[in-house]
């Protein structure tokens, strides 16, 4: 009667997000302690996930060389902004009280391999990384410091685009950057964009597409408009690949897509071709 | 919304309204009204001939003042034909780049450029992507903020978002008194934070994006004033005040040193939306 006997039903765990992470690529389910574990990348399609700005500044930054800068930089309200969902300057704060940031970008200087930098994260998770004027300020005063002080600059881009809430402020925070880190350049200091997922809109298109070199990681999306508005624009279904780091480099948008262990490794050796080595 | 007299106000979506009227004069009137000569000039050099984006070499003049510059700017094109095939002043990457290569003669040759702003935005298409929109804007903002001439923008009907800030970095930003200029459609922006698009006027009002917002937070210079009614009313009119404004300013950074010229563009947008 072996076969009458009730097997033993495996206990049903629901996927809670607690304690599963869904690859946003490959919808995989991963145990959120290995996904931690390993360093936020799937297991399976090795997508590279959304890391903190402090994650990321860990990673980049040798060990205890970070020194923020700016902090005092946060957001304006100068519209009174309020739309369906309540007032701007509500929902911010509350994003500030749990994050902890300020802003969108957290800036400060840093040493990476020993060189020192200027190093510039954005957080995905603090208003979809958007660009308001306290990012652009903190960034354009960055630019200015790093030419002041000659450290080449690093900044790690994570942005929906312009922070709309901040009207066209926000939108003047594209000209702003681009100028910004183009005097960066003009005085023969290296800026390297590191463009992670998702950069795009007026982020994509202001200074995190003018890196000399601009690097991303796997599967980052990056582009300009969002997919829905294209496929409306041109009543059309896009391929799955499109606006992925390996479209960006296919077409030669993106010098090199880098697996997150080899990020630091990379920019520490470019800066060391362009005479910011130990030995340069 | 009428007020105690009677009289109506025109709220920020009866001015999107206005900017986007077909009838209002576009890049072709204004160069027809305002220039004594023109020779319009193609390509990127790379890909194609964007119609989005015209330039080319023109003489303002004024009967009694003829200036050489280099004009450009978006065309939405007058007629069905011209619209497909314009993009509605949707420029694509190629747009922009022929903008930055005539710019870059036009220093060479120490003229003026003087820019024309009427866009829903940048183009949002398979195409555009493929072509590198977000560089050529991004490179874009780059190119001008660091341009060695005069730079004049006029901004004279819609000001849509990175598509049109991309040929609006400049020494004097000018803005017809109807024009609107946004980091988003209020249509675009109702569908996000208010989950419908039908409600754009309350978006249009949230985001201040008519000339006289823009001059009070300091993002614009100057606003052109148009014919009662609006620049569809009497475009030849509308033109001529947009040639009177062009020609102050003009005259404004004629003799100003090119190094002190592009270190005043630097702050100026420097400035913008610095509140700490």
């Amino acid at each position: 009667m072996s076969w009458y006997v009730k097997p033993e039903t495996p206990a049903k765990i629901p996927p809670t997000k607690a304690l599963w992470q869904v690859c946003p690529r490959c919808k995989s389910y991963v145990a959120k302690a290995d996904w931690k574990a390993n360093n936020a990348i799937c297991p399976k399609c090795s997508y590279h996930g959304r890391l903190g700005a402090r994650e990321r500044i860990a990673q980049l930054a040798d060990a205890d060389s970070f020194s923020e800068v700016f902090r005092e930089v946060s957001y304006s309200d100068h519209l009174d902004f309020h739309d369906a969902s309540g007032a701007y300057k509500a929902k911010i704060d509350a994003t500030i009280a749990k994050s902890g940031e300020k802003e969108s970008v957290v800036m400060g200087t840093a040493t990476m391999g020993g060189i020192p930098v200027m190093l510039g994260v954005m957080d995905f998770a603090f208003m979809g990384g958007s660009l308001g004027t306290g990012t652009g300020e903190r960034i354009a005063r960055a630019c200015e410091q790093a030419i002041a002080e000659r450290r080449p600059l690093v900044i790690c881009s994570a942005s929906g685009g312009a922070r709309m809430h901040e009207g066209i402020l926000s939108l003047m925070q594209m000209a702003k950057t681009a100028a910004a880190v183009g005097r960066v350049k003009e005085a023969g200091l290296p800026y390297i964009s590191v463009l992670t997922d998702p950069t795009t809109g007026g982020v994509s298109a202001s200074f995190a597409m003018l890196g000399d070199i601009n690097v991303t990681e796997p599967k980052a999306l990056i582009g300009f408009a969002g997919r829905r508005v294209i496929e409306n624009t041109i009543h059309q279904k896009l391929p799955p690949d499109f606006q992925s780091a390996e479209y960006l480099k296919d077409h030669g948008f993106i010098d090199k897509i880098v697996e997150r262990r080899e990020l630091k490794p990379f920019i520490v050796k470019m800066l060391g071709y362009f005479g910011f080595g130990k030995e340069g | 919304m009428a007020t105690a007299k009677g009289r109506k106000t025109i709220t920020a979506m009866d001015r999107v309204k206005l900017a986007r009227d077909p009838k209002r004069p576009h890049i072709y009137d204004f160069i027809r009204f305002i220039c004594s000569d023109f020779e319009e000039l193609h390509g990127d050099r790379l890909v194609s001939d964007d119609r989005g984006l015209v330039a080319g070499f023109a003489t303002i003049d004024d009967g009694a003042d003829g200036v050489k510059v280099l004009v450009l700017g978006h065309h939405k094109g007058a007629t069905v034909e011209e619209n497909v095939s314009a993009n509605f002043g949707m420029a694509q990457p190629d747009g922009y780049r022929k903008a930055m290569r005539l710019a870059s003669l036009a220093e060479k040759f120490h003229l003026p450029v003087v820019t024309f702003v009427d866009t829903p935005g940048a183009y949002p298409g398979d195409t555009a992507e493929a072509r590198g929109q977000a560089e050529a804007i991004a490179k874009s903002l780059e190119f001008f903020s660091l341009l060695r001439t005069p730079v004049v923008v006029v901004v004279t009907g819609e000001g849509g978002s990175g598509g049109a800030l991309a040929i609006a970095v400049g020494d004097r930003i000018l803005m017809m008194e109807n024009a609107v200029y946004s980091v988003i459609s209020p249509e675009g922006c109702a569908g996000i934070l208010w989950r419908d698009g039908a409600r754009a006027p309350e978006a249009a009002e949230a985001l201040k994006i008519t000339a006289a917002d823009l001059k009070r937070l300091g993002a614009i210079d100057a606003i052109v004033p148009e014919p009662a009614g609006g620049a569809q009313k009497n475009p030849r009119a509308a033109a001529l005040a947009v040639r009177k404004a062009v020609l102050k300013a003009l005259a404004e950074l004629a003799n100003t040193p090119v190094d002190s010229l592009v270190a005043a563009r630097y702050a100026k947008f420097r400035a913008m939306g610095n509140f700490y």
